[in-house]
């Protein structure tokens, strides 16, 4: 029950960061001197009645707050606008979203259950030729422009053949039966997912062996191993359980800075997800669109930081207790 | 301290390679006026993507000369439809040194006509190739280096001043103030980062001279990463306030800002220095990323980022590889900037084992 409670207390606290977070995008995006209807305008497809709509919806010609008012209004009833093609925003992102989700979660699953291994393989070789190696190899790791190993690996890609250059799917993709399109997704995500996850495992596997390290310097597992307990139960009972938690609250960390990754390596893809869709936005001065997938991001980031904050309520009781 | 530091640094053997190195390539672009055979905006279009120069020091006979060079001449490939570079053998180029060349203004003030390395005047040296409009990629390397290797500390010195002082206010008042100010950075980190940078580089108004743009990439880039920090300072703040020196500062009367400034943000010393090391390459790797998107420096300035913005075409790269040099060269660099970050990390902070 009163984890219960103390969720749903975390869950209303995130009310107000969205509304903040949505007046500062707001405000950012109208700083900017452009028309946010100029591509709309010039597109000859968009009727008269859109475009007299959109001016309606934003409220162009009234005080910026009244504006915002109005955008949060039809924000919150799910009407995100059309964006410069003429096409509804929220169709756009319900088609992009899953594919960034699927991108982030399929990489933060493979850094999990390789880094932290690696981790605290690692810290019990402290300082062996094995720890060394490790910590060279997350260095180069760390040091790579995600940007630049997508190139390389596109090159790579069409050098060999081995692998399709960009996008997500084939053309044929729905003609396939479930197991080739199994395997034809994986076939597209096996590059993008090469680059994210060298790039997050590197700073994953670091984390997991200094929590190690800090946890087995601490006094109860001098106090366990005096006791004369064995060394297994020692690390893997009492260690790494303390070790793990600091990790999940990265979690959402990780989330964030996989978002702001996948951005360019989505780019350098073709790969059809939310990064690649809101640079395209900012490429175009779409502002619906732009406006949009920030708020979109900023959820997701906010959630991401809301399960990882659960988890660790459900891991780590002196945090319930509080 | 800074004397640990310095021990550490040397008896490190990659920590001390790496600030060798660092070294070398800030020297380099100290003087990259001087040692680049061409100036930033020399171009030669009939020389677009030539491949790197070729340097003989053994001659057609079989002996030992003085070091020379064959200009490319253009071909078209009818087979392939593509055009070809080929050696002109008909007139040798030697290469000179401490020769005149291009005229420039060394740091921008002193008239000068020697370069390190270069030719005669109508041979061409271009040790790393060239780009689509015929300039030099090793000159460009070392211009573009001034920019992508100072802007992440150009960031930073902006960077730190708000962060601290935001942090500083925010845990010093505590109540309302501390609740308000951190809920508003808490929303400016729940923007995803990079999203939040290409807006802000997307409303940058175009029609700006390169230093104007070059300045507000620097405010764009500081202004991503102050919340976090004020976050980390706010923290060690509330830690220290209560502590009987500021209450003895208190006591005589300094002012709030006072004590802020003069008592309590120095204690932060420490971890700001670490946390400043740790993040250079984050905003190099930022800058790069923005510029290789086109929206960061622009064409015709060039940065480390840019010159890659060439390689986003693969077939440009499966025939000119040269063009992916900048890559290298911002790998090397952060690399070398999380080897050194670490070691001072270890030195300062003896606590923390991520080595």
């Amino acid at each position: 029950m009163q984890i219960l409670l103390y969720i749903l207390k975390r869950i209303l606290q995130t009310i107000p960061l969205l509304i903040i977070v949505s007046i500062v995008s707001f405000f950012i995006i109208r700083l900017s001197p452009v028309d946010p209807l100029a591509e709309l305008r010039l597109n000859p497809s968009v009727s008269k009645e859109t475009l007299q709509r959109e001016t309606e919806r934003h409220g162009l010609d009234k005080p910026i707050i009244v504006q915002y008012g109005k955008w949060a209004k039809s924000f919150i009833k799910g009407d995100l606008g059309v964006t410069s093609n003429g096409e509804l925003v929220s169709a756009k992102l319900k088609e992009r979203i899953p594919n960034t989700l699927l991108l982030t979660v399929i990489v933060i699953f493979l850094t999990w259950v390789v880094g932290v291994p690696l981790g605290v393989a690692a810290a019990l070789n402290w300082k062996t030729p094995f720890d060394r190696m490790m910590t060279v190899l997350t260095s180069i790791g760390m040091a790579i422009p995600s940007f630049f190993f997508a190139v390389l690996l596109l090159i790579f890609a069409v050098k060999t053949g081995w692998f399709p250059v960009g996008g997500l799917t084939c053309t044929n993709f729905n003609e396939m039966s479930l197991g080739g399109k199994i395997l034809d997704l994986a076939h597209h995500l096996f590059l993008p997912v090469l680059v994210l996850f060298t790039i997050s495992l590197a700073g994953l596997q670091r984390q997991m062996r200094a929590n190690l390290l800090d946890v087995l310097d601490s006094d109860y597992v001098k106090f366990a191993r005096a006791k004369g307990l064995s060394e297994f139960k020692v690390i893997y009972k009492h260690a790494l359980r303390n070790a793990i938690n600091p990790m999940i609250t990265l979690l959402g960390f990780e989330f964030a800075g996989l978002l702001s990754g996948a951005a360019l390596t989505e780019y350098v893809f073709q790969y059809p997800g939310l990064g690649r869709l809101i640079l395209e936005a900012v490429l175009k001065s779409d502002i619906n669109l732009v406006m949009a997938s920030l708020m979109m991001g900023a959820i997701m980031l906010v959630l991401g930081n809301l399960i990882a904050d659960i988890l660790l309520i459900i891991t780590d009781p002196r945090i319930r207790d509080k | 301290m800074w004397k640990d530091v310095l021990k550490q640094l040397i008896k490190d053997k990659f920590a001390f390679a790496a600030l060798i190195l660092l070294g070398i390539i800030y020297f380099m672009l100290l003087f990259a006026d001087f040692i680049a055979p061409y100036t930033k905006d020399f171009s030669d279009r009939s020389m677009a993507y030539v491949p790197p120069s070729k340097i003989f020091v053994i001659d057609e006979n079989g002996k030992f000369s003085a070091p020379y060079t064959y200009n490319y001449k253009r071909e078209f490939d009818p087979v392939n439809l593509r055009i070809r570079y080929s050696l002109d053998r008909s007139q040798k180029h030697y290469i000179k040194f401490f020769a005149q060349g291009q005229p420039y203004k060394f740091w921008g003030v002193i008239p000068m006509k020697r370069h390190l390395i270069t030719t005669d005047r109508n041979g061409r040296l271009f040790l790393l190739g060239t780009d689509i409009n015929g300039r030099d990629v090793f000159s460009r390397l070392l211009f573009g280096g001034r920019i992508s290797m100072t802007i992440g500390f150009l960031a930073l010195f902006v960077l730190f001043p708000i962060g601290l002082l935001y942090g500083g206010i925010a845990g010093y008042f505590g109540g309302k103030t501390d609740m308000l100010m951190m809920r508003f950075a808490e929303a400016i980190m729940c923007i995803p980062s990079f999203y939040l940078l290409i807006i802000l580089a997307s409303i940058l108004p175009s029609g700006m001279t390169s230093i104007q743009r070059f300045m507000l990439i620097v405010i764009i880039l500081a202004l991503i990463g102050w919340a976090g920090f004020a976050r980390v300072v706010r923290g060690m703040v509330l830690s220290v306030k209560n502590q009987e020196y500021v209450q003895a500062a208190r006591s005589i009367g300094a002012s709030r800002l006072g004590i802020i400034v003069k008592h309590i943000l120095p204690q932060t010393t420490s971890y700001v220095i670490v946390a400043m090391t740790l993040s250079v390459p984050g905003y190099i790797l930022s800058e790069s990323g923005l510029s290789f998107l086109g929206l960061g420096i622009q064409q015709p300035d060039a940065s480390w980022g840019n010159m890659l913005k060439e390689a986003q075409e693969y077939t440009n790269i499966l025939y000119r590889p040269w063009l992916l040099t900048p890559g290298f060269l911002i790998f090397v660099a952060v690399l070398s900037f999380n080897l050194i970050g670490d070691t001072i990390r270890d030195v300062l902070d003896p606590k923390s084992k991520v080595r």
